[in-house]
């Protein structure tokens, strides 16, 4: 069948004859392919897998935190350990798993869906890639060095870090090298998707994934170096006698606190924008439907990138800013409901008079429309200055950013992954095994993370060991959802490592409404190297 | 198949909902306000979740209408429309005005907060690592406020069984915060060392203390009642153990609680006396300042005290956790000249987290830097006595 499949694109493609020829003489065998490689497919390989294992790994540290608050008093972990649990465990989901699975789906669709040969700087590309790996050691390692990981909360803030051990400093230089890998990733990025589009594949016609990549590129660009700067001057505080952030030496910590979210906010959206655009390509493609607005869905994610830029004040309304600064913060951060709810709106109205089936890349999708929409509801619940001081480091704010971040960000990759497999494995995942991961993902999140909004209602402070025992009942439920979810993790790994051994061979177009270049233009499986002559995109 | 899941899903959300009834501690919501600033709060949070439902609803609705209708198996077939200016010019403005219904309370109450203007007493509040320490500017009380909760209640590592827990565990303290009812309190919150906050979710008040800067926040309690709250910042090791305990009170009351606290200063009860689980054998109070005491009468007061004022940092080994905290065990302090030694604990380093504990009795003080100069693996065989804290004090 895939033959089949792939004579007829051959016959398409005139270059097609040119493609096959390299595919003889593909990748080098072992180690030194992944080593060496320059090949975007191979490089977005690696990402995704790497993104796997450092979720797997932050996964399980969560799953330590739900172990020790299943029930009050102190059962497992020295309350410091559990303050560098939550610590790392952000840390490697954030900076380990969302940011690299994206980066990964990057290398593998912005060439393939603008008609490209590859990347345009593939050894920048190796680079990048095998730079994260000293970054997750010295991440890791940190647990093994006197004192202990981190302990500060992801967000590192002085002078607590600065009391810590050398993990605050292996912590740093993990951050510093990770932001290198991402700013060389973004650079990657953009060149590929300003100069190396097919002929007629003019910006208004790519797909919205490379969209709200190319965006997402320019926000990175901008705030990992306003991190870096950040960590910079808490090293120098710790070590040279700097007092950027110290009181007695004429510094001040809340500037820590406004440089690190004038880098925080747009990092959220650095998460989220990437999934937008998986979801605004995976709708359509099982309503079997064009989106609904195109071109608003591009202008409402570049209003939104643009508006992250002044709303990081929102993070700090129990700063004590004048009542200006609280209110100005307050207004920007209401705005970008409407573009966000542009973009939930043009979802509904692109699934409105479809003609949807709901295979696993759907369902994931559907999850993430309603539970984002939940995590955007409690987010605009926070912008409102007087409501936020009485939930700020509650688990409110645990509850909202794990449903934009799990529910949005993570199910987007995973829809996404169901989606794109079976192109780039040639071979078709087992359905019964998605839909199961699905429902279970499902249940245990929402077990998970529904009650902690009400945990936060009643005042229970994030980052504890251990809590008061009116809030016993719910925390019970939420480490048991939060198992149901972590465990059902592992049916997706199986489902992948199954289907890429021995999965039934996939279509060319496995999906009957897809409609971008990798599946209406390349055989499946594809060949190593892709668009060694660019298509003609009418 | 889906409505066989969701059959499924029904059944489990149903048991769910009936194991809520059966129980009482499962709070939904903001917990009662008792300030005119929180019942703004809570009635903001209110109105807007409201608004979110009516939404979501209208959102889900049309989604799941959808979900079911247009579906192939329901024999749908799809149009093909797509962009429609009028719509979307409709989704764009309206919820831009919902969005301004909701910012102008929201302001109002901004305002509100801020204004900590004509308060009728203010509290100056330290934190420390991990304590609270309360200093009323007009009534000169002064105290530190520590969790009273007793450590055997909390650990249940290594198979041990948690004694039974208090009704408040985690949440109750040595020295509350008194404040009379009916009176606008403001509050002048800093920190000692680290970033922490001071969140009292009843009062509708959540604010950091930053350290090297005042920050002020105002209350005007119009119940007596106990609130309670906790250190909402992560503030290092224990910071899952600085409750915060407010008692409002008539402001009879009130003046009759100044006058007994401040007759126990300074200093106020000591740390110890107050603490709950304090052993019989501490050290009475100083009756006769120059009463001598035997070295061993200092080491084994001296070790629980040491226990409750010194032990979560500095370790009940003696070992502390380097680098963050340095081990007494062997430290040339706590083995070298008093004087040093006397000046530490007194004075604290400031810029560190080893604030000063001046605040202690005398001979309480003795006690501990005795035990911290003969345990372990410290034997100055020097005993410390009250008479040479009070020296050292001036
Ligand atoms: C909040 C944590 C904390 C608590 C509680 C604490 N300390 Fe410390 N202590 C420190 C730190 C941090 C230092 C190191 C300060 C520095 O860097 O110079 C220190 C240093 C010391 C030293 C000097 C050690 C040396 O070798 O330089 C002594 C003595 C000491 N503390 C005694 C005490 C006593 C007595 C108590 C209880 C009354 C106590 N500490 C409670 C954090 C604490
Ligand atoms: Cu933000
Ligand atoms: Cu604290």
């Amino acid at each position: 069948m895939s033959t089949a499949s792939h004579t007829h694109v051959s016959g398409a493609l005139d270059d097609h004859g040119h493609a096959e020829a390299h595919d003889h003489h593909g990748p080098p065998a072992g180690f030194t392919r992944w080593m060496y490689t320059t090949n975007h497919k191979d490089i977005g390989t690696m990402y995704l897998w790497f993104a796997f294992f450092m979720f797997l790994l932050g996964g399980t540290m969560a799953l330590g935190i739900r172990a020790e608050l299943f029930k009050p008093g102190l059962q497992f972990f020295d309350p410091e350990f559990f303050n560098s649990l939550t610590t790392v465990h952000g840390l490697v989901m954030v900076f380990g798993a969302i940011m690299p699975a994206f980066v990964g789906f990057a290398n593998w669709l912005v060439p393939l869906q603008i008609g490209s040969a590859d990347m345009a700087f593939p050894r920048m590309n190796n680079w990048s890639f095998w730079l994260l790996i000293p970054a997750a050691l010295l991440l890791i390692g940190s647990f093994f060095v006197p004192g202990g990981a981190a302990a500060s909360g992801w967000t590192l803030y002085p002078p607590l870090v600065i009391q810590q051990g050398i993990s605050v400093d292996m912590t740093i230089l993990a951050v510093h090298i990770l932001g290198a890998s991402s700013i060389m990733g973004s650079i990657n990025i953009i060149t590929t998707i300003l100069n190396m589009r097919a002929p007629g594949m003019t910006l208004m016609k790519m797909p919205l994934f490379v969209w709200t990549w190319l965006i997402t590129a320019y926000l990175l660009i901008a705030v990992m170096p306003v991190l870096a700067g950040a960590v910079t001057m808490l090293l120098t505080d710790r070590h040279f006698g700097t007092s950027f952030f110290n009181a007695a030496g004429g510094g001040d910590p809340t500037m820590f606190l406004h440089i690190f979210w004038f880098f925080g906010h747009p990092e959220v959206y650095i998460m989220i924008l990437p999934a937008f655009g998986i979801i605004s390509q995976i709708l359509p493609a099982f309503a079997r439907k064009p989106l609904f607005g195109y071109a608003s869905m591009v202008y409402a994610t570049a209003s939104i990138a643009i508006l992250s830029f002044i709303v990081w004040g929102h993070h700090m309304f129990t700063v004590g800013m004048p009542a200006a600064g609280n209110l100005f913060f307050m207004y920007a951060t209401m705005l970008i409901a409407v573009p966000t709810g542009v973009k939930v709106f043009n979802w509904i109205a692109t699934m409105w008079k479809g003609e949807m089936t709901f295979e696993t890349p759907m369902l994931f999708a559907i999850g993430f429309l309603c539970l984002f929409t939940i995590g955007g509801f409690s987010g605009l619940v926070l912008a409102i200055v007087p409501v936020d001081i009485t939930l700020h480091n509650t688990y409110y704010v645990v509850a909202h950013f794990h449903y934009v971040l799990v529910s949005g960000a993570l199910f987007a990759i995973i829809a996404g992954i169901y989606f794109w497999l079976p192109k780039w494995s040639g071979k078709m995942y087992n359905e019964g095994l998605g839909k199961l991961h699905f429902w279970l993902s499902m249940i245990g999140f929402n077990l998970a993370f529904f009650p902690q909004h009400f945990l936060g209602l009643a005042g229970m402070p994030r980052r504890i060991p251990d809590y008061a025992l009116q809030f016993a009942e719910w925390n019970m439920w939420s480490s048991i959802g939060a198992f149901i979810f972590g465990f059902s993790q592992l049916i997706f790994l199986y489902n992948v490592i199954a289907t890429i051994r021995s999965g039934k061979p996939a279509e060319q177009k496995q999906w009957e409404g897809a409609d971008s270049l990798e599946w209406t233009h390349l055989p499946t499986p594809m060949p190593y190297h892709t668009f060694v002559t660019p298509p003609i995109v009418r | 198949m889906l409505l066989k899941h969701l059959r499924a899903l029904s059944v489990l959300a149903t048991t769910f909902v009936a194991s809520l009834a059966a129980h009482a501690d499962y709070h939904v919501d903001i917990l009662p306000p008792v300030t005119p600033v929180s019942r703004e709060i809570y009635n903001l949070h209110f109105g807007i979740l409201w608004v979110c439902v009516v939404i979501f609803v209208i959102v889900f609705g049309a989604m799941f209408w959808s979900v079911f209708k247009h579906r192939r198996s329901a024999g749908a077939k799809a149009s093909q429309f797509h962009e429609n200016t009028t719509v979307e010019v409709i989704w764009t403005i309206v919820p831009f005005i919902i969005l301004i219904g909701m910012a102008y309370p929201a302001t109002q109450t901004v305002l509100n907060m801020k204004d900590t203007s004509n308060a009728d007493m203010s509290i100056k509040v330290t934190a420390y690592q991990w304590k609270w320490e309360y200093d009323y500017q007009q009534d000169g009380v002064k105290f530190l406020s520590n969790l009273a909760t007793p450590r055997d209640q909390i650990e249940e590592r290594d198979g041990k069984v948690g004694a039974p827990k208090n009704e408040n565990y985690l949440l109750e303290v040595d020295n509350p915060l008194v404040v009379p009812v009916g009176k606008k309190v403001r509050l002048l919150i800093t920190s000692n060392d680290v970033i922490h906050g001071w969140y009292v979710p009843q009062l509708g008040i959540n604010q950091y203390g930053i350290p090297g800067f005042i920050k002020d926040a105002w209350f005007e309690i119009d119940k007596a009642g106990t609130y309670r709250g906790q250190c909402s910042q992560i503030c290092g090791k224990e910071h899952g153990y600085m409750p915060i305990v407010v008692v409002a009170k008539s402001p009879e009351e009130y003046a009759a609680w100044v006058k007994d606290a401040k007759a126990k200063m300074p200093p106020p009860a000591t740390v110890a006396a107050a603490t709950p689980e304090a052993p019989a054998g501490a050290t009475p109070p100083a009756a006769d300042p120059n009463k001598k005491w035997t070295l061993d009468e200092l080491k084994s007061a001296g070790e629980k005290l040491y226990a409750a004022n010194c032990s979560a940092c500095h370790q009940p080994t003696g070992k502390g956790m380097p680098p963050a905290f340095p081990a007494l065990d062997g430290s040339k302090v706590a083995t070298g000249p008093k004087a040093a030694h006397l000046a530490t604990v007194l004075k604290g380093r400031p810029g560190t987290a080893m604030a000063p504990f001046a605040q202690l009795a005398d001979a309480d003080l003795a006690a501990i830097i005795t035990y911290e100069r003969n345990a372990w693996g410290n034997h100055t065989g020097e005993a410390i006595q009250p008479a040479e804290i009070a020296a050292a004090r001036k």
